[in-house]
């Protein structure tokens, strides 16, 4: 099946996914912010739906929304929001903070229009219906290694989080 | 966006007169666009990285950067391959694993000093 | 317009895959409106399901049989006051249910309710099915956190927990279910629910029965998980009456709480119809190869209008055996007429290209109408877990045996 307005959809997906991101920085509520957040992550699931990319964005939605976002919810609701809604929600840095962030979007800009001809528009045709098939093949073969230290990584992090939260070890 | 045209992109299947605005003037949708979402969503993370005191807005702030990068992987990986969407997937592991450490430190900074905001946590030890 | 209609129905795929948006949307108000009446009769079901199993008779006033209270509740319902408390946080009190609603709903998108009957078929079809349905955990925890309360924000907390350790183990037992797909040389591995049920019947047997105890661990653990992740009896610590009133929904009344309601029965359907798909062989007849040939066909065949008949039968029964006062005469008249439904509805199925196309429907609805029968065999038999039981079991027993079963049927499928 032919893909059907693909105009749109990307329009009305990206102006949902850096709404919700400036939703996430500027609300004052932590529980309101991550769930601008899950609506950000699920737009950008639906925009990998149309680049092809089926897996990603299954893995974005069961481990970004389902699970890390669970976990965030999960841990503003067992750490007090009360008091630190009523205080200051910007550092005292906030300005060269701003600055920076914006000379870097400026540079951004400046590549972008520099460089319109390094990012041409089409290149190697992927048929979706064997995306996951090609994704395994290559975790699976090229990317092995990679794949088992991620794995370790992952053990790490287990550890590392029950040291961490563990009232007495 | 024209009767006719809808009906026969819903026949065809095809793209063509579904354009919300006006005829297939529009330029079709390319690399770039994706790139241009990406860095907007990158400089949303590191503003909020930078000006927020909040922990837990900063640690999502990190998830938008991260998740900006795996945009800009998963446009590049139409043009040049699936690796990039394996890279993508590795992303997002390290952003589990980032967010389970990340989340960790906060619960015990919070047990131990009951705030979650970041310029006070300015002690080497405790 | 009419060839774009009509030419659908040459086609042998999905409507979503054959690119044609309006049957696939008619499959959708199809789907829609069954899974309405489905809730509906589980809620009739379940209430004297549980009461003849406790020697009560459960809802009889409304209707013969107590068979009009659910309509009468969902009145009830609708036009009851819809109180937000002051201190909650609107918006989020408003987005919780919708949430759980679309989530548990988006799921029976990709489900397969025959090799064409689906509104799509997706190269990610168990991958998209578990994502949908895990966002859910995220409706209950926001209904929970934005009602500012105590009872329900604990229920959230044990919600968000429970649901998030459960996926791990259920994810593994499908994972273990999607590698039987690709192994016996059968072609290669699928995700898409069509393509689960086709490798089933290419290979000619259930995956329950695949590599005798593997299949079947497999699939008892997504049983018990998919019951954790439905948040049902014995696992229903989100919403224990006893403990936490009402748990996530305690603040929610009228047409929000029967949103939730809604939600929580279809996505029970939603996980069901995952377990048929993966193990119970989905449309399958029951033993397709050792009774097979065109009498046994036949036979199966007439099975979907027999059934119907059987239940118009049961119906006649009580008519026969109702009072003969006049005050049970109304009573008397619809219950005859509802028989002569389901009776006029049995004589159809038998029509021979009626009986047919019903086939693959009528097995995999009998086949999740079993497994909610067992969600509330569940809720009638077992007592509630405590929560750190219910932890223990999730990541102590479950887990390490996803694992197991994993390797060891990775290492069946080289060897065998």
């Amino acid at each position: 099946m032919q893909p059907i307005a693909t105009t749109f959809f990307f329009y009305f997906l990206s102006a949902l996914t850096v709404l919700s991101g400036v939703l996430v920085i500027t609300r004052k509520n932590p529980v309101h912010s991550a769930l601008a957040l899950i609506v950000a992550l699920l737009a950008q699931a639906a925009l990998y739906l149309m680049l092809y990319a089926p897996f990603v964005a299954g893995v974005q939605i069961i481990l970004y929304a389902g699970g890390i976002m669970v976990l965030f919810l999960f841990v503003i609701m067992l750490v007090n929001i009360e008091q630190s809604q009523r205080e200051e929600q910007f550092n005292k840095q906030w300005i060269i903070g701003l600055a920076s962030a914006i000379a870097l979007g400026a540079l951004f800009v400046f590549v972008f229009a520099k460089s319109k001809s390094l990012f041409p528009d089409r290149g190697i045709s992927m048929p979706e219906g064997s995306n996951t098939q090609q994704v395994a093949v290559l975790l699976y073969g090229n990317y092995m290694f990679a794949f088992e230290i991620a794995s370790l990584l992952l053990l790490v992090a287990i550890i590392g989080a029950v040291v961490m939260a563990k009232k007495r070890i | 966006m024209e009767w006719h045209g809808f009906r026969r992109a819903l026949r065809d299947g095809t793209n063509e007169g579904l354009q919300p605005w006006g005829r297939s003037s529009i330029a079709p949708i390319t690399t770039l666009h994706y790139l241009v979402v990406a860095a907007a969503l990158f400089v949303l993370g590191v503003i909020g990285v930078l000006t927020r005191r909040n922990v837990v807005i900063v640690l999502m702030s990190i998830e938008l950067i991260l998740n900006a990068v795996n945009l800009n992987l998963v446009a590049f990986s139409r043009i040049w391959g699936l690796h990039g969407q394996i890279f993508a997937i590795f992303v997002i592991t390290d952003a589990a694993a980032e967010a389970a450490v990340g989340l960790g430190i906060l619960i015990a900074f919070f047990r131990n000093k009951e705030t979650v905001n970041v310029d006070e946590i300015n002690l080497l030890k405790w | 317009m009419l060839d774009y209609v009509t030419s659908y129905l040459h086609s042998d795929t999905t409507p979503g895959q054959a690119g044609n948006l309006l049957w696939a949307l008619i499959y959708i108000m199809l789907i829609f409106l069954g899974l309405s009446v489905a809730v509906i009769a589980m809620n009739w079901l379940e209430r004297k399901i549980l009461a003849h199993m406790q020697v009560r008779l459960g809802p009889m006033r409304v209707g013969p049989h107590g068979l009009l209270q659910p309509i009468a509740d969902a009145l009830k319902l609708l036009i009851k006051e819809d109180i937000m408390p002051a201190e909650a946080d609107p918006w989020v009190f408003w987005m919780a249910p919708i949430l759980v609603v679309i989530t548990a709903f988006t799921v029976f998108i990709v489900v397969p309710f025959g090799p064409t009957h689906a509104v799509t078929d997706m190269n990610i079809g168990v991958l998209f099915m578990l994502g949908v349905s895990s966002l859910s955990v995220l409706g209950i925890v926001m209904a929970g956190w934005a009602s500012n309360s105590h009872y329900p924000l604990m229920g959230a907390l044990r919600s968000s927990a429970q649901m998030v350790s459960y996926e791990i183990a259920m994810g593994l037992a499908v994972v273990s279910a999607v590698l039987m797909t690709s192994l016996n040389q059968t072609g290669t591995g699928t995700l898409s629910m069509i393509g689960i049920v086709q490798a089933q019947q290419a290979q000619h047997v259930w995956f329950v029965f695949k590599f005798f105890p593997l299949g079947l661990i497999a699939f008892g653990i997504f049983a018990i998980a998919m019951v954790a992740e439905t948040n049902r009896a014995p696992f229903d610590l989100p919403e224990a009456e006893s403990e936490l009133t009402a748990g996530f929904h305690t603040e929610y009344s009228g047409f929000r709480w029967s949103l939730f309601f809604l939600a929580e029965y279809s996505a029970m359907i939603a996980v069901s119809s995952i377990a048929v798909t993966l193990w119970l062989g989905g449309w399958m007849r029951p033993f397709p190869t050792w009774l097979s040939g065109e009498t046994w066909d036949l036979v199966f065949s007439l099975i979907p209008g027999l059934s119907f008949l059987l239940l118009a039968a049961i119906a006649f029964l009580g008519v026969i055996r109702m009072p003969k006062h006049p005050y049970f005469r109304v009573q008397t008249i619809g219950l005859a007429g509802f028989g002569a439904v389901l009776g006029l509805i049995g004589l159809i199925l038998f029509v021979p290209p009626v009986r047919d196309r019903i086939q693959d429907i009528f097995w995999f609805s009998a086949k999740v109408a079993f497994s909610m029968y067992m969600y509330i065999w569940y809720r009638g038999t077992f007592p509630r877990y405590r929560f750190d039981q219910l932890m223990r079991v999730g990541w102590k027993v479950l887990l390490p045996l996803g694992i197991g079963v994993l390797i060891l049927t990775a290492v069946a499928g080289v060897w065998l």
